[in-house]
């Protein structure tokens, strides 16, 4: 039995039709705090249409606008122990995830894997969804990164992960700090097959999660005003009791640093993902479709 | 002893009147002598009983005692011909993370861990322990010299974790500690790694992820420090003995979990009451880990922390 038959797939295609988001719903934007309808706010990626924020944009979305058609396999991933501390705050960690997975996504945890073509190369995307539990990365999300890792080995193809996460996950302790170690092998075993690891930083990635598998894409790419930082701001802030530099810790300044390869708007990814793949991994430029022409929001 | 934590406060106050005593009369009548040793043995005794029973957060507390031993402690007691190495070849020097060459029983080691510092300007030459990305690319230097002349490496950790600021941010502070792990788990000579005191999330895990790990008796090692758990979760620092509990950051908490290897038995009372034994007894299974680490060739070494890595976390506690 080949390893990839252990995982259930299921074909999806999450393309858009105008009819099916419902015409009278408002979302208020998390950066500038005007109200965008709904509908307008999903067909434009879920980009401020007025401030241009790139807000959070769900795995299952993340897949639609990503692989060609809208189509992709879903990839079932493994379970972990549940809840290994019987850690309890003010709430039970039982219950903060009871709660996440009874959300409308329906997820078991914080990260989602899925397999399609994008700009015809077979691609493996691992997202993370900060709604579930901010994105944070406990035993479960180090599994599903060690799977996708396995996963895009077998398939010979780019793995490509989308990281968006507050950090580890508090709740489970000294094994979610693990998790760092586990994510490390994860990618470098994948690196070492030769293959592109390509990282996208979404907004926000700080913590254990940058301080780990995310700082370590072959090509690193920033979607515009995206956190990305180790240590939180209110952190520093009260550490060095200073008010922090405009910008600090968004997407252009890590470009400014040196830390990212480009800063992509949401709506030219594919096409950058696409050339870059098509690229690193030496396809021919008669079998696959043209790449467009993305526009380059920030590079050096 | 000058500076008791606070649930030390009745084995204080025995041992002031024992210092009273003592200093009250010049002849060292029997009477004296006799009442001193029966206070003093009651000292041991609630030493015992106390440390034996320390809640997590009477644990941080101890963990991050000032007299407890360092790592300057540790390197002058148990390495010979210690030799400092300075600089990432980068950007700077940071001390919050000392390394260098040395002879560990003889046989030649590369040691580094995170310096907090003794005394208020020695603090602050250290940073308290906390790196900056430079601290994490000397590591990754050190680590890589090491492995290209064949020597093991001893790591001893000890920080609240990396520095918070601006400049370590902007140099690159994650991609410092996500390369420092990535080094350690490529490495092709054994790595042993001592938590002496505070294990503080990444800015620890980044030099210790070892072929085996070692945790003094009264360490702690965390994904997060207890007040900033409690800030986030209980929304405030208060809690941060609940979250203390909760986080179970003791090394009998990780021994449990299959985390860590080894737990080294401190001394009566902790090791800041008597270093020199602490640093012994670590000196002892730190000599050990290693030597059973001997009969595998640097593939395996590589190949085998890995695994060990991959293998964590499936083990809860009940
Ligand atoms: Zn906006």
């Amino acid at each position: 039995m080949s390893w990839l038959d252990r995982f259930s797939r299921t074909k999806v295609s999450g393309l858009f039709r105008k009819s099916d988001i419902p015409e009278d719903l408002w979302e208020k934007c998390t950066n500038c705090e005007q109200m965008i309808f709904h509908r307008d706010l999903t067909l434009n990626m879920r980009v401020c249409t007025h401030c241009g924020f790139h807000m959070h944009l769900p795995p299952k979305e993340r897949f639609s606008s990503l692989f060609d058609d809208a189509e992709f396999s879903s990839m079932d991933l493994p379970k972990a122990p549940l809840d290994p501390l019987k850690f309890k705050d003010r709430k039970r960690y039982t219950d903060r995830l009871k709660e996440a997975r009874s959300s409308e996504h329906k997820h078991t945890d914080a990260l989602e894997v899925a397999h399609g073509k994008i700009g015809g190369q077979e691609v493996v995307v691992a997202a993370f969804d900060f709604s579930f539990l901010g994105g944070s990365m406990g035993v479960a999300v180090g599994n599903g990164l060690i799977n996708a890792g396995k996963l895009a080995r077998e398939l010979k193809s780019p793995l490509v992960v989308i990281p968006s996460s507050g950090g580890a996950r508090m709740q489970e302790g000294a094994l979610s700090l693990m998790q760092m170690a586990r994510t490390t092998v994860a990618v470098d075993d994948f690196k070492a097959d030769g293959l592109p690891y390509i990282v996208i930083f979404s907004n926000p990635t700080t913590g254990g999660v940058t301080a780990s598998f995310a700082m370590l894409g072959d090509i690193a790419i920033a979607e515009p005003g995206a956190v990305i930082g180790f240590a939180g701001q209110r952190v520093i802030e009260e550490t060095i009791r200073q008010k922090l530099p405009d910008g600090f810790q968004r997407s252009e300044y890590l470009l400014d640093h040196g830390m990212v390869d480009m800063v992509i708007h949401r709506k030219d990814l594919r096409e950058m993902l696409s050339r870059i793949v098509g690229i690193l991994m030496h396809n021919n430029q008669d079998n696959i479709k043209p790449a467009g022409n993305p526009t380059v929001v920030g590079s050096t | 002893m000058s500076s008791f934590l606070e649930f030390e406060k009745p084995i204080a106050e025995i041992e002031g009147k024992i210092h009273e005593l003592r200093h009250l009369s010049d002849d060292n009548s029997v009477n004296i002598l006799d009442e001193v040793s029966k206070l003093q043995s009651r000292v041991d005794r609630m030493l015992k009983q106390t440390y034996a029973k320390l809640d997590p957060w009477q644990k941080a507390q101890v963990a991050r005692h000032s007299l407890r031993p360092h790592f300057k402690h540790y390197v002058s007691k148990l390495i010979d011909d210690f030799t400092p190495l300075s600089g990432d070849r980068h950007y700077g020097e940071d001390k919050a993370i000392i390394g260098g060459l040395g002879r560990f029983h003889g046989n030649s080691v590369m040691v580094l861990g995170h310096e907090k510092g003794a005394d208020t300007e020695d603090r602050l030459t250290h940073n308290f322990g906390m790196p900056h990305p430079e601290g994490y690319r000397k590591a990754i230097r050190l680590f890589r010299l090491a492995e290209q002349f064949s020597i093991p490496v001893i790591t001893l950790i000890d920080t609240s974790g990396a520095h918070p600021g601006i400049e370590a941010e902007e140099r690159g502070q994650a991609e410092a500690i996500a390369r420092s792990i990535e080094t350690c788990l490529d490495l092709k000579v054994p790595i042993v790694s001592l938590v002496i005191g505070e294990g503080g999330s990444g800015g620890a895990i980044a030099i210790a992820v070892a072929n085996s790990i070692l945790m003094m008796e009264h360490s702690i090692y965390s994904v997060i420090s207890p007040e900033g758990c409690a800030s986030i979760l209980w929304r405030s620092a208060e809690y941060a003995k609940d979250a203390a509990i909760s986080l179970r950051l003791t090394a009998q908490d990780l021994i449990k979990m299959g985390l860590i290897d080894k737990i080294v038995s401190e001394p009566i009372g902790g090791a800041h009451r008597n270093p020199d034994k602490a640093v012994d007894d670590a000196g002892h299974f730190l000599f050990e880990a290693l030597k059973s680490l001997q009969g595998q060739n640097g593939d395996q070494l590589r190949t085998n922390r890995r695994e060990k890595f991959i293998a964590m976390g499936q083990i809860g506690l009940s």
